[in-house]
């Protein structure tokens, strides 16, 4: 029951072989055992999920069920829940009960999946590693002392560890899919748009989507048809006819049999592939680019000229528009209020002293100066220009080639506390990543072997805009002819 | 482009966030070593480029101008550290 594929649970519940509370009540229980030791849950609360899960089991005893109808997700703690302690990763908001639900919260409730609880992340959603939380780091499921990615790391150890089935998160510069590669499982970020961010705590407006991160491609694809839409409520929400995005999954393949994936073009950037790119790593993705090629793939070598500028770029903008977003953190309507000051201004700059941690503080200053009067042009704009320049090269790219793929990440998991001390060594962490973000292009992860301490690599796929489905789809033959996404973690069973 | 100490305590300012003298100097070293990263971008070229916020370069949707939302305050202050008669409490602002 572990290791089943969300479509497996749904078949399982359709046939009355387990129940929703069976299933829920076997994921709690190895929450209980298995979260200790990794850190990966922030809140559970068993008998709002038990509710769900009964609540699930009539709607499927009725005929009523849909695709998750009865699956337990676990929530990224970024997530507003009604009723349900939101923090974060925050000191700041250690005491916020949200009093309503995220878009995306609603969607997943309204198809009958169960929240089976709410996991850790680094703070704002400001790192690479989820170490900045302030309820303690998150640990590795295939190695605990090592950190297991970030800033959706809760959710990625979740999964990894088979405590949750899948879980959602969010992606601001990889924090979906860099964590998703270190920890050995799937995330996806949808093209800029597609999943509403109403409800979701921001970071980065312009940057920030929520997806699903699972064991396979196929899981993500029905995750994915719960979480996309329209939503009036979010006005950066695209309106577009509504998708399925397992809609090329279980169809013929548009090559032959032996070479379903004939006919795809998929361009590898040469500037992925040179210095800062760990050869553990390298190797695991030259091997998956050929088993791409097996699959009746043609690689076609292209160049992202401007890729070298994607981080500079980003820690320019994101920051900026962090230290926007994070203003309303000032002790007068939610969350942590410092408990003396001499006056408003005074209640302002303790509350946010004393609720913030040290990496969001770092951002929140770079924000403020690059935003700043006389530094604006200099900067931020310049930023935006770059950026340009980079959504250019995609589609210059995208003239050769169907899909992008190189590696998630430059190195495997590192260990807790190894980048602590030098900000910037983590934040190159991104360097493959950020991109598609900055372009608003829909990006993944996939597992695709192993390296140095036989840690989990990723795979990481771009595809062009609203390209999902396509994407899911190479991802999906690729799984079909491989095993490394069923790979689990000793020390789980 | 370095920061003195003087514009991090100033930029601190700008972002109601306190700082002492000791975290102030700490993060004047981060700070500049960010801004290392940040300045490889300055010198490229970018003449005639227009600034991209949006990846599909999209404006902003409007609606109609009616009243939508209904009247929740009860429920959205119940999280306030401190409400009185419907407003929220701070300390004074003195003229």
């Amino acid at each position: 029951m572990p290791n089943a594929t969300l479509k497996q649970l749904s078949l399982q519940l359709a046939q009355k072989k387990i129940s929703s509370t069976e299933l829920t009540q076997f994921h709690l229980d190895r929450i209980a055992r298995l979260n200790p030791g990794l850190n990966a849950f922030v809140t559970v609360d068993a008998a709002r999920s038990l509710a769900q899960a009964r609540a699930a089991d009539a709607q499927i005893a009725a005929g009523k069920a849909q695709p998750l109808t009865g699956i337990p997700v676990a929530h990224k703690d970024i997530f507003c829940a009604k009723g349900w302690l939101t923090t974060c990763g925050s000191k700041i908001l250690a005491n916020f009960v949200s009093p309503y639900d995220a878009h995306v919260v609603e969607r997943l409730n309204a198809a009958g999946a169960v929240i089976l609880g709410r996991t850790n992340m680094d703070e704002f959603a400001m790192g690479s590693s989820s170490e900045t939380c302030f309820w303690g780091p998150v640990r590795n499921p295939w190695d605990r002392t090592r950190v297991p990615g970030g800033s959706s790391g809760g959710s990625a150890a979740a999964v990894a560890a088979r405590m949750a089935p899948a879980a959602i998160g969010t992606d601001t510069g990889g924090s979906i899919r860099q964590p998703s590669a270190l920890s050995g499982i799937c995330g996806l970020k949808p093209t800029y748009g597609v999943v509403s961010r109403y409800g979701m705590i921001a970071f980065a407006s312009s940057l920030d989507q929520g997806g699903p991160m699972a064991k396979s491609a196929e899981d993500l694809a029905l995750m994915l048809n719960v979480m996309a839409g329209f939503d009036a409520r979010d006005s950066t929400s695209l309106e577009r006819p509504v998708e399925d995005y397992t809609r090329l999954l279980d169809a013929s393949p548009a090559g032959d049999r032996a070479q379903p994936l004939g006919g795809l073009r998929i361009g590898v950037p040469k500037e992925y592939f040179g210095a800062g790119l760990d050869s553990d790593v390298g190797a695991a993705v030259e091997a998956a680019l050929a088993q791409f090629e097996k699959l009746g793939a043609k690689r076609v070598a292209i160049s992202l000229p401007n890729s070298a500028l994607s981080v500079p770029a980003y820690y320019v903008i994101a920051p900026a528009e962090a230290s926007s977003n994070l203003s309303r953190f000032d002790g007068v309507r939610y969350g942590y209020r410092a408990p003396d000051y001499t006056d408003l201004a005074d209640m302002y700059r303790k509350s946010r002293a004393q609720g913030f941690g040290a990496e969001v503080k770092r951002r929140i200053l770079i924000g403020t100066y690059v935003l700043s009067h006389g530094y604006y042009d200099a900067y931020y704009l310049k930023a935006q220009k770059i950026r340009r320049l980079i959504a250019q090269d995609y589609v210059q790219a995208y003239g050769q080639c169907d899909l992008i793929m190189g590696p998630t990440s430059p190195s495997v998991a590192f260990g807790l506390g190894a980048k602590a001390s030098d900000p910037v060594q983590m934040y190159l962490n991104d360097i493959y990543t950020v991109s598609a973000n900055l372009a608003g292009l829909p990006a993944m992860s996939i597992p695709c072997g192993f390296g140095e301490g036989n840690m989990p690599v990723g795979l990481h796929l771009v595809g062009n805009y609203f390209a999902e489905a396509n994407m899911l789809n190479a991802a999906h033959r690729y799984q079909l002819a491989t095993d490394w996404h069923l790979r689990q973690p000793a020390g789980v069973e | 482009m370095s920061l003195s100490l003087q514009e991090v305590k100033q930029v601190a300012w700008l972002a109601r966030i306190e700082i002492t003298e000791v975290e102030a100097e700490a993060a004047q070293g981060q700070l500049n070593g960010i801004f290392k990263l940040i300045e490889q971008m300055l010198s490229v070229d970018t003449e005639g480029v227009e600034p991209m916020a949006h990846g599909q370069d999209l404006v902003q949707r409007l609606r109609d101008d009616r009243v939508t939302e209904t009247d929740q305050h009860a429920l959205y202050q119940s999280v306030a550290p401190q409400v009185e008669d419907g407003l929220y409490l701070v300390p004074k602002v003195i003229e």
